[in-house]
């Protein structure tokens, strides 16, 4: 491998693991403020990539109002979820939640390919020039500053945040824990169909997207712990260079075809090394 | 406990189950619906070890696939390429896919709930790919092709009809040794995990190791579904055996009632019926009705449907009978 192409794959796999940090960070979000795993973010992903390919190549609008628009659909799905299914189970086990979110994400994923059709959509033309890659890691760059003010500057982010550490204590200076909890689904839903959005013109838009990119989106908020927002994008970018090397470098049990259970054991490697520790705080305390 | 609400009558409920099920497949009663037959008791072979696990351990399974993969690839493995007795290759394929499931469960079930499903999530995912991807062993995409009927003697399965009174054999088999492990001092110690794992701790019940025998009994049940279905269809390909079963026992499980033994019969024949029969119609809006069925089953009935339709009967009956006694 030649320094050029070294720092090319560097330079995608960091892309690549910017938007896995997006929709990682929609996991962290819900999960904080609700203590729910949303197992359909990855069709928050997947209803970015596919409302960005329809309105701009069926309905014809320009690009970027294509995109903005994408994302404000998505955002509304990801409303309506918690609204429908999330929020009238409010008493429900974990169990449950995941069946609850399992069930939206097949329904979703089903009505887009009924809908739209099972075939792969052409992808979008790039957002200017070549290089792809730097508008998605540019793009996430701001996002990440955008949510990093949110979070500290206005009363919304810092009610959200109040409401991750304690949500008790946060009802009792009267923050209203079930707004914040749709709160939580719509900003997920934003970061996922963001996602979803600046990858279309790399990866062609398909209803089946979703899963694995919501997969990566896991490892990523496992690594952050479901907790730490640093961590979830940490997270997400290592996993998008060890995806970029592995592709390269094409050779035995790190052969590409093999990216997705790399994915998955680190996701397994994560969990029983935070179970671990868990187990060994327990013990401590 | 409404489990134990019964006596002649349930045993009346399992005779006419049974009866039906011997005369459903003759030609001069509904025998065309043999096939489907055949999957439901397949299916529901799978489903009922994900209720034990589910419905009486409280512990999710997002990987059931996995092992029923397993089993349906050793059986063709073992019997195409290396020539074994089909038998032999389907006792091979349970033991060692339990063997597997029992090397995996104990490190999985250190994790709890949302860890947890991402676990056997991430375990399907896995294996799914394998499936694909080792074509030396499974073909790859296009899979293994000619696997042998199985037989006993000189009598060889070779038929649907013949095929769907040795499904239900299994999977009759399955449910009774089920409902006895419920019904035993095991079926307790599960429940009371289910209940609250630290009580069951201590009261002397090694709750770790109770989720891991579980599992791979659930594991086992899979495996030789998926052998069934081998030498049923008599090739495998992974499409089969992806995240989308998984996602179906679930459903299956769901709509049977988690804690039911005999509603994992109701819930994969719902799911199949609704499937192939009437779904199919309107072209493919099965995924879209599974993903409805799991979300307002969960609302609306925690504790799955079936258990809500029992529940429902009780009530009625309840108020049924106070009526007569007023009058």
């Amino acid at each position: 491998m030649s320094p050029e192409q070294f720092v090319d794959n560097l330079i995608s796999g960091v892309a690549q693991g910017s938007v896995y940090a997006l929709v990682g960070l929609g996991f962290t979000i819900i999960y904080t403020v609700t203590r729910i795993i949303n197992f359909a973010q990855g069709e928050f992903v997947m209803l970015g990539g596919v409302f960005s390919f329809l309105l701009f190549s069926s309905v014809g609008l320009p690009l970027p109002l294509a995109l903005l628009l994408a994302v404000l659909a998505a955002t509304v799905v990801g409303a309506v979820l918690y609204l429908l299914a999330i929020r009238p189970a409010r008493q429900a086990s974990v169990i449950s939640l995941i069946i609850i979110t399992i069930g939206a994400s097949t329904f979703i994923r089903g009505v887009v390919g009924q809908i739209w059709g099972k075939d792969y959509m052409p992808p979008l033309p790039h957002f200017s020039g070549d290089n792809q890659w730097l508008w998605i890691i540019g793009i996430t760059l701001v996002v990440m500053v955008a949510l990093h003010l949110f979070f500290s500057r206005t009363m919304m982010g810092k009610a959200l945040k109040a409401c991750s550490i304690n949500r008790q204590a946060a009802s009792l200076v009267g923050i209203d824990a079930r707004s914040m909890a749709f709160t939580s689904f719509a900003l997920a839903a934003a970061l996922g169909a963001i996602g979803g959005a600046v990858i279309t013109p790399l990866t062609a838009p398909h209803f089946r997207m979703g899963l694995t990119l919501g997969l990566k989106g896991f490892v990523a908020a496992a690594v952050g712990d479901f907790r730490s927002q640093v961590g979830t994008v940490v997270g997400g970018v290592i996993l998008g260079i060890a995806e970029a090397m592995v592709v390269v470098l094409d050779w035995g049990p790190f052969a590409s075809a093999y990216k997705d259970v790399i994915a998955m054991l680190v996701l397994l490697l994560v969990l029983f090394f935070r179970s671990s520790r868990g187990a060994a705080q327990e013990a401590a305390s | 406990m409404l489990s134990r609400v019964r006596g002649k009558w349930s045993y009346l409920a399992i005779a006419a189950l049974l009866l039906f099920l011997v005369i459903i497949p003759f030609k001069w009663f509904l025998g065309q619906y043999t096939v489907i037959l055949i999957f439901i008791g397949i299916h529901t072979m799978v489903t009922v070890g994900l209720c034990l696990l589910m419905g009486y351990t409280g512990q999710i399974s997002l990987g059931q696939a996995a092992f029923y993969g397993l089993g349906a690839y050793f059986s063709a493995v073992l019997t195409k390429t290396h020539g074994f007795n089909p038998w032999l290759a389907m006792l091979v394929a349970a033991l060692a896919t339990g063997g597997f499931a029992y090397a995996i469960g104990f490190p999985i079930f250190r994790l709890r709930g949302n860890y947890l499903a991402l676990a056997t999530l991430g375990l399907g995912i896995i294996m799914a790919v394998l499936f694909r991807e080792l074509d030396q062993f499974t073909g790859g995409p296009t899979g293994i092709t000619g696997i042998p009927y199985l037989s006993i003697g000189g009598f060889t399965f070779d038929s649907p009809f013949r095929r769907y009174f040795l499904v239900w054999f299994f999977c009759l088999a399955v449910l009774l040794v089920s409902q006895n492990i419920v019904r035993s001092r095991t079926g307790r110690a599960l429940r009371a995990v289910h209940g609250s794992e630290s009580a069951a701790e201590s009261v002397g019940i090694n709750v770790a190791q109770f989720k891991v025998k579980v599992f791979v009994l659930s594991a086992v049940y899979a495996s030789l579904a998926g052998s069934l279905y081998a030498h049923h269809i008599t090739y495998v390909n992974p499409s089969p055996f992806g995240f989308l079963f998984s996602v179906m026992v679930v459903v299956m499980a769901v709509v049977g009632g988690l804690a039911s033994v005999w509603g994992a019969i109701f819930g994969a024949a719902t799911v199949r019926i609704l499937s192939d029969e009437i779904l199919l119609r309107f072209g493919e809006w099965d995924v879209i009705v599974y993903g409805l069925i799991l979300v307002l089953v969960m609302v609306f009935m925690p504790r799955g449907l079936f258990v809500a339709l029992k529940e429902a009967y009780e009530r009625w009956r309840l108020t049924h009978r106070q009526r007569g006694a007023e009058a």
